[in-house]
């Protein structure tokens, strides 16, 4: 199951950003280990963590939402090069992302996930999955990507 | 026009491929963290670590009874995980906090310091015949050695001299639980779970105390 862990961090970090990703992480594995004699044999283990992932994500974003002072994770960042930007930029610069768009991005593109997959995950339908994670990597292209505006 | 790739849905590459591998020592301390909440939590069943020793590396796994597998490197270690998995519980976690004293008992028997081990075992991976016989191979003192045929009477079986091969070759906890002391009747060293150079190890340093 902790072969996973890799995938299930960067998931979380996708969509809560560096700073909650920790909490979240070990938040899905103790609930992971709560479930697992539950899950049945042969099961999808990766996919099953990162729908216990995606349910903790959510809880987050909640209690984020209602925190007094909500902290723009890309206003405060000193100015890199592209060279030595590590990779929490770009999990900071998927916070400005709505969380729809944020979960689309993180499942299709961080997990690998088929949208027919993360549609049944966020919920909606697959062209709105392929849609939400279009407009965030259009997004993404411009507050992070080459040629945007820095 | 066809394309290979949907409209609006850039190469994989782009943006997410290239990053770098989660760094090692953020899922350490990750693994490290999950460990010890898992454990307040009553969630870890079954925690592992493995140590160096002159016989190669070992698999230790320990349940809250007691350690209950030691593996060799030729065992696979991951197959054997994975068969702890099933067969004791899929709470399994890295947590070598909780086999510190076993670690440490096992690294104090090959430096020669210790002559028995009183670190309790769980002994719930061996069944029936097997585990009565591997409650009679603790009996054989250190630097002594007994014959298949000999536990076999020990085991109240006079007869199940190849079940005793059986059980010493599946025990669970080569080392700890002394399965390397069987030897053929005829003296010779007989089969190990281990391979045979790592009973000659251990014989030999037993022999040397």
């Amino acid at each position: 199951m902790t072969s996973h862990g890799p995938t299930v961090l960067r998931v979380c970090r996708a969509v809560l950003g560096p700073m909650d990703a920790e909490d979240a992480w070990s938040e899905t594995f103790l609930a992971a280990l709560r479930a697992y004699p539950t899950l049945r044999p042969g099961s999808n283990v990766e996919a099953w963590l990162v729908t216990i992932a995606h349910r903790k994500a959510i809880d987050q974003a909640r209690a984020r939402a209602r925190r007094p002072l909500p902290v723009d994770p890309l206003r405060e960042r000193p100015a890199s090069s592209k060279a030595d930007r590590s990779d929490d930029d770009l999990w900071a610069a998927m916070q400005a992302l709505p969380f729809k768009q944020r979960v689309a991005v993180a499942y299709h593109y961080v997990v690998g996930m088929p949208y027919a997959d993360v549609a049944a995950l966020t919920g909606g339908s697959q062209d709105a999955a392929r849609r939400a994670a279009a407009d965030g990597i259009a997004t993404l292209r411009k507050t992070y990507g080459e040629g945007g505006p820095r | 026009m066809m394309t290979t790739h949907e409209p609006g849905e850039p190469e994989r590459s782009d943006l997410f491929v290239a990053l770098p591998a989660i760094d090692e020592g953020t899922m350490r301390r990750l693994h490290g963290r999950l460990a010890r909440e898992a454990q307040t939590a009553g969630l870890l069943d079954v925690a592992y670590r493995t140590i160096d020793s002159p016989v190669g590396p070992l698999l230790l796994a320990a349940t809250a009874k007691g350690l209950v597998r030691v593996a060799y490197r030729c065992e696979d270690h991951e197959k054997v995980l994975e068969r702890l998995a099933r067969d004791l519980s899929p709470r399994i976690l890295h947590a070598p906090g909780r086999l510190d004293a076993a670690a440490k008992e096992i690294d104090e028997y090959f430096a020669g310091l210790r002559q028995g081990f009183d670190l309790p075992v769980d002994l719930s991976l061996a069944r029936g015949f097997r585990r009565l016989v591997l409650t009679r191979l603790r009996a054989i003192g250190y630097g002594q050695t007994a014959s298949y045929a000999a536990i076999a009477v020990a085991a109240g079986n006079p007869k199940a001299v190849r079940a005793v091969g059986t059980a010493c070759a599946t025990n669970p906890l080569p080392v700890v639980v002394p399965c390397h002391r069987v030897v053929r009747s005829d003296g010779s060293i007989g089969q190990y779970v281990g391979g045979v150079e790592a009973k000659k190890t251990l014989l030999t340093l037993e022999a040397a105390a």
